[in-house]
């Protein structure tokens, strides 16, 4: 298996810790004039998404995690697991359980292209693009001519979450949104 | 995109400071040599190549090919020169340490050191609040025990418990000037012990490291056991013995002065006059691009 030394420590580099695989957010390398060097990292599980603090005697080892990111189509749901398509033309399927598919769920609309990420091949989170075009399902109607500025209300969209939107938008109409913040970014002409 | 092959294109070659950097740190340098023409303290030049490495395990020395040694400090030599009559004496200059590369480390840095005859520590640390204070322009300076920060059982801690301690305590230190003083007798170092701690002394400014300084120790006796002690930490640590330099040792069966010094991270003041928050932002070629 391979390891990494704390000298080869560098942000993105994918690693265990604890059993879990983590991806180093940053490495800072800390030493009192007269004393013993250390490594204080921070790590991201790459599972929960949590941040990890841990310290490091310079020299010290951790195990590489075999971590990948490709890019998958999403196909569909069978309600326990979300199956996602390689578009490297391969056709390989892959099934993603709940734990994975939490952060994207909100955003999943077949055909769009997400970032998965595989541990020992298998899905361990999804990532959706930053910007997603969504058919809004349900909202008040719309007011013609309201251009109260910043006035907005509550609109359903097809994928079932829920996001703040101009008076003006109409069910049936297609928005961009951008699924860092979860903001309405525009209405997108179909 | 393929990368640019023509001669010449297509490679970071710039400094990595600007202009103005430049100016603030050869105003800095001109405003060291002044306060110590003002004190009466002799500038002497230090060899950046020495015979012997040292024996501190936490410093490593680059080996060059025909097997000398990239000096750390200057401290071992301007020792020689006390011992040999010098008077009041600092250096300025490159010191180099292998594997130390880091946001407020490079393996070759600006080392300000210096030496007061008859100073002990208090002298040595008002000597450098001035100099700090006409660097960096005045402020007030707080002093905590090393007990007081590192929340440790000092008896029953490791000394990488220890390490690990006050340095996590020094990074809380921000926004102010603290001197850190009384540290445990195992990290003494080069420093006298009196009462049971050592008589040294660290500056952390906004958090970060940026002196240390001691009541020399005399003693060859004394200097003899603590740099064969290294050496058995080096082994027990796998780190490679170094060869006790014989003329160091020698020089103190001669005889150090009474005295205090004190070595000052150059490049770190000239990062916090800056307000840059990495040591590369305030040199124009840092280890990765030098």
């Amino acid at each position: 298996m391979a390891t990494y030394a704390t000298n080869q420590f560098r942000s993105g580099l994918k690693v265990l810790l604890e059993s879990d695989p983590c991806s180093i957010i940053e490495n800072e390398f800390v030493k009192p004039g007269k004393g013993q060097a250390f490594n204080r990292v921070k790590f991201r599980n790459l599972k929960t998404g949590r941040v990890w603090e841990r310290t490091f005697k310079s020299g010290e080892t951790i195990e590489a995690a075999d971590v990948m990111e490709v890019e998958m189509e999403y196909l569909y749901t069978d309600g326990q697991f979300w199956h996602f398509m390689k578009t490297d033309g391969s056709y390989e399927q892959l099934a993603a359980g709940d734990a994975a598919i939490a952060e994207a769920r909100n955003w999943l609309k077949e055909q769009d292209p997400f970032m998965v990420t595989l541990w020992n091949g298998e899905p361990i989170s999804v990532t959706p693009p930053n910007f997603v075009e969504l058919e809004v399902a349900e909202t008040d109607p719309g007011l013609r001519g309201d251009t109260a500025q910043g006035a907005t209300k509550p609109a359903t969209m097809t994928t079932g979450t829920i996001v703040k939107v101009p008076l003006f938008v109409n069910i049936g109409d297609i928005l961009r949104i951008d699924t860092r913040t979860g903001e309405y970014v525009g209405r997108v002409k179909s | 995109m393929t990368a640019d092959r023509r001669p010449g294109r297509g490679f970071a070659w710039e400094p990595a400071c600007n202009v103005e950097a430049l100016r603030v740190r050869a105003r800095m340098l001109r405003a060291v040599r002044r306060f110590f023409e003002e004190r009466d303290v002799l500038e002497v030049q230090m060899p950046a190549l020495g015979l012997h490495a040292v024996t501190d395990p936490a410093i490593e020395c680059t080996r060059t090919q025909d097997g000398r040694f990239l000096q750390p400090s200057p401290e071992y030599h301007m020792k020689r020169l006390l011992a040999a009559g010098a008077p009041s004496i600092f250096s300025i200059g490159p010191v180099f340490r292998a594997d130390e590369a880091g946001r407020w480390h490079n393996p070759e840095f600006t080392m300000l050191e210096w030496y007061r005859l008859g100073f002990d520590a208090d002298d040595m640390m008002a000597e450098l609040a001035a100099l700090i204070d006409a660097l960096l322009g005045p402020s007030d300076y707080e002093r905590r025990t090393f007990w007081s920060l590192a929340a440790l059982n000092i008896d029953d801690a490791t000394t990488d418990e220890l390490d690990l301690a006050i340095a996590d305590a020094i990074a809380k230190l921000r926004g102010k000037r603290v001197f850190v003083t009384d540290y445990p007798a195992r990290q003494a170092a080069l420093a006298r012990i009196s009462n049971g701690v050592a008589d040294r002394f660290e500056l952390v400014i906004d958090g970060i490291e940026v002196a240390n300084g001691y009541r020399e120790l005399k003693d060859v006796e004394e200097l003899a056991r603590r740099m064969a002690e290294d050496n058995m930490v080096r082994c027990e640590r796998n780190q490679r013995a170094v060869d006790i330099d014989p003329a160091f040792l020698a020089a103190h069966a001669t005889g150090l002065p009474d005295c205090a010094g004190v070595a000052v991270g150059f490049d770190r003041l000239v990062a916090l006059k800056l307000g840059v928050d990495t040591l590369a932002d305030a040199m124009p070629f840092p280890y990765d691009r030098a």
